[in-house]
């Protein structure tokens, strides 16, 4: 949970800094047009505006504290990818920082030579392109459909059954997965009382990347209709009536009218996505681990967990999350850029 | 009469718009067939599943592995399971860190957004920007790992708990939702005296109940479904959440679980019917808790994603 946090299209991390003008903005636009905000709020004295507020801040504090201390300090934590560190020259994990010895780069240049990690990248990509493909554009096209479904009744029904998975642990999905197509599976066993054998699905290497784009498909592919959904039924009617008015049949509608209502929100998902390549999910593919063996299923979270947590390799698995988590920033600041240039908001506004 | 008809047909039938061409039969049968066929996807594995679990050893034995057609229900292997025993521990445990974790959640989160919900107070750029920043970076697996050890929050619900604490995404949401409740309302009462603290608890939660049923079930899905910081933070088997006994019940050996041997040895329960009841009991919680909150979804989701 701590890890995969926004890895799937439906954890659309929502737009980031579009909240209100700076306040040189502020200040620079016409002043009684923003009365109270921050162009008054600097006149009033500090020592007024913390007895103002000092009951908001102490409501916020809890949440600061709890990033504080398990989001940016194990930021800073990210030193030993610079170091040798062993745990042991110090009864406490984070003291033994101080006595790790310093070694530079090496920790990085020991990556650029492991084949390993190499493999665990390349599936990484694979997986990222895959998904990409055959799992993006589903749950726009189930919006489509279920927006066209006038029906009121049929439309709950039919969304609440596909939200479901989305509510189940990566354990639930994979265990049903391995129960209907693994060896022992609902499949197989049908199969072997007519005769045939030597089915296993689950097992099967070459077949895992499908295998686990089916399951994030099974999971989450009807949570994903979400936004799409809501994006429908923000076009305003009189287009449709416009366009229908003009002689534009069924498709032309959907084609002229309603994919271009989309186009904005798929924008936004598709540079989220991006920005997530590199993280295609990672409890999915650690629980399979065992079933498929680590070259078909090793992605660099995975490789990163298995070289730091089952190894103690503590440097190296925080140089190769460090590594990836760069990347993974300039991937997101990228694609947001690509986004900008194709006239779309993106994740945030320039 | 013909007015009459019309009248019923049209409180019947939804409204179409006058110029929306009717359905094909062929459109409509299609778009239905699909629609089925993707309900089914997602149902008909739950049902091989919970009539699995309902089945007693000798219809599971017979049909050779999952059963589709339910014969003769029973519920010997739940009794089983819940009659002490690794698995009965295993759902406390789940409860316990579900309710503890997502009321700590809820209070931390439900706080630090309403303290954020006011533009121009004190420190509120900055403290949202010291939460907004992380949804971009992650601190990284081994650092964190590190850091619950030397904290000693290994071998502690603790560590099931405070590391996954707070969502950004759901404070987010939580704040957008306050923000849209008229200000009207709370300056009123806070000209008549009301702190800060009692604004919230009299005036903005009652009027954000849907949002806050959804964000609570966003909270105890993440913590029922967790099992990876578990795996890594707690050695003592006794300790260990559902998920992770049903991983190792599944996942790495196909044999009965821990403790339930006997029972199957003797030949009175199925493993794989044993299986199956834990996979259900793993679910109940999520199958009964969505549905009540189902239609708040898209408020919820939305009012965090598109509208920002």
């Amino acid at each position: 949970m701590s890890l995969t946090a926004g890895s799937r299209p439906d954890g659309t991390r929502p737009p980031a800094a579009v909240e209100e003008p700076t306040a040189a903005v502020a200040a620079a636009t016409v002043k009684e047009s923003v009365p109270r905000r921050a162009g008054k709020a600097d006149k009033v004295p500090f020592r007024v505006r913390w007895r103002r507020d000092r009951a908001l801040i102490l409501m916020t504090l809890p949440v600061i504290v709890l990033l504080l201390i398990f989001n940016y300090v194990p930021l800073l934590g990210n030193v030993v990818a610079f170091q040798d560190y062993d745990p042991y020259t110090s009864s406490n994990g984070i003291t033994a920082i101080f006595h790790s010895p310093w070694v530079g780069v090496e920790q990085f240049s020991r990556m650029f030579d492991d084949p390993l990690f190499w493999g665990a990248a390349k599936n990484t990509i694979v997986l990222f392109v895959l998904q990409l493909v055959l799992f993006f554009p589903i749950p726009i096209a189930l919006a489509l459909v279920i927006n066209s479904v006038i029906r009121p009744r049929v439309r709950a029904v039919a969304q609440a059954i596909m939200y479901l998975p989305h509510f189940f642990s990566w354990v639930l999905v994979v265990t049903v997965f391995q129960q209907i197509f693994g060896g022992a599976g609902i499949i197989a066993q049908t199969l072997e009382d007519h005769g045939w054998s030597g089915f296993d699905l689950m097992t099967n290497a070459s077949l895992f990347k499908y295998m686990v784009t089916a399951q994030a498909v099974w999971k989450d592919a009807g949570w994903g209709i979400i936004v799409f959904l809501a994006a429908l039924a923000a076009v305003s009617t009189d287009l449709y009536e416009a366009a229908a008015m003009d002689g534009a049949g069924r498709w032309r509608r959907m084609w002229h009218v309603t994919l271009p209502a989309l186009r904005p929100v798929v924008a936004l998902l598709l540079v989220l996505r991006v920005g997530d390549a590199l993280s295609v999910g990672f409890e999915q593919f650690l629980l399979q681990r065992y079933a498929v063996g680590a070259g078909a299923s090793e992605v660099l979270d995975t490789y990163v967990w298995n070289v730091g947590i089952q190894h103690g390799d503590f440097s190296y698995a925080a140089a190769v999350g460090l590594a990836k988590g760069v990347i993974g920033v300039c991937l997101v600041l990228g694609a947001n850029r690509v986004a900008h240039l194709l006239g779309e908001q993106g994740v945030y506004q320039k | 009469m013909s007015l009459n008809t019309t009248l019923i047909r049209s409180l019947k039938a939804p409204a179409r718009p006058v110029w929306e061409e009717p359905p094909s039969k062929a459109g409509l049968t299609a778009k239905g067939g699909f629609l089925l066929l993707c309900c089914l996807g997602v149902l008909g594995p739950l049902w091989i599943v919970i009539v699995t679990s309902l089945s007693p050893k000798p219809v599971i034995d017979r049909v050779g592995g999952l059963v589709v057609i339910p014969q003769g229900i029973t519920f010997v292997n739940y009794k089983e399971l819940l009659s002490g025993g690794q698995v009965s521990r295993a759902i406390m445990v789940s409860v316990g860190v579900t309710l503890c974790g997502t009321l700590f959640s809820m209070t931390v989160s439900v706080l630090a957004a309403y303290g954020l919900s006011r533009r121009g107070t004190l420190g509120h750029r900055f403290f949202l920007m010291t939460m907004m920043a992380t949804m971009f970076f992650g601190a990284g697996l081994i650092p964190t790992y590190l850091l619950v050890q030397s904290l000693h929050l290994t071998d502690t619900y603790l560590s099931l708990i405070l590391p996954s604490a707070v969502s950004i995404f759901n404070i987010l949401v939580l704040r957008a939702f306050f923000m849209g409740i008229s200000p009207e309302l709370t300056e009123s009462a806070r000209i008549d005296g009301a702190s800060d603290l009692r604004i919230l608890l009299t005036i903005i939660m009652p009027l954000s109940r849907a949002v806050l049923a959804v964000i609570s079930l966003f909270y105890a899905v993440g913590y029922w479904s967790a099992w990876f910081n578990a795996s890594i933070y707690l050695t003592d088997q006794r300790m260990m959440p559902l998920q992770n006994v049903l991983i190792q019940l599944v996942q790495k050996n196909t044999e009965a679980p821990a403790g339930l041997q006997q029972a199957v040895a003797t030949g009175h329960l199925s493993s794989l019917g044993l299986q199956m009841a834990v996979m259900v009991l793993a679910l109940i919680p999520v199958g009964i808790a969505s549905p009540f909150v189902q239609r708040h979804f898209k408020k919820g989701m939305l009012t965090g994603a598109i509208k920002g």
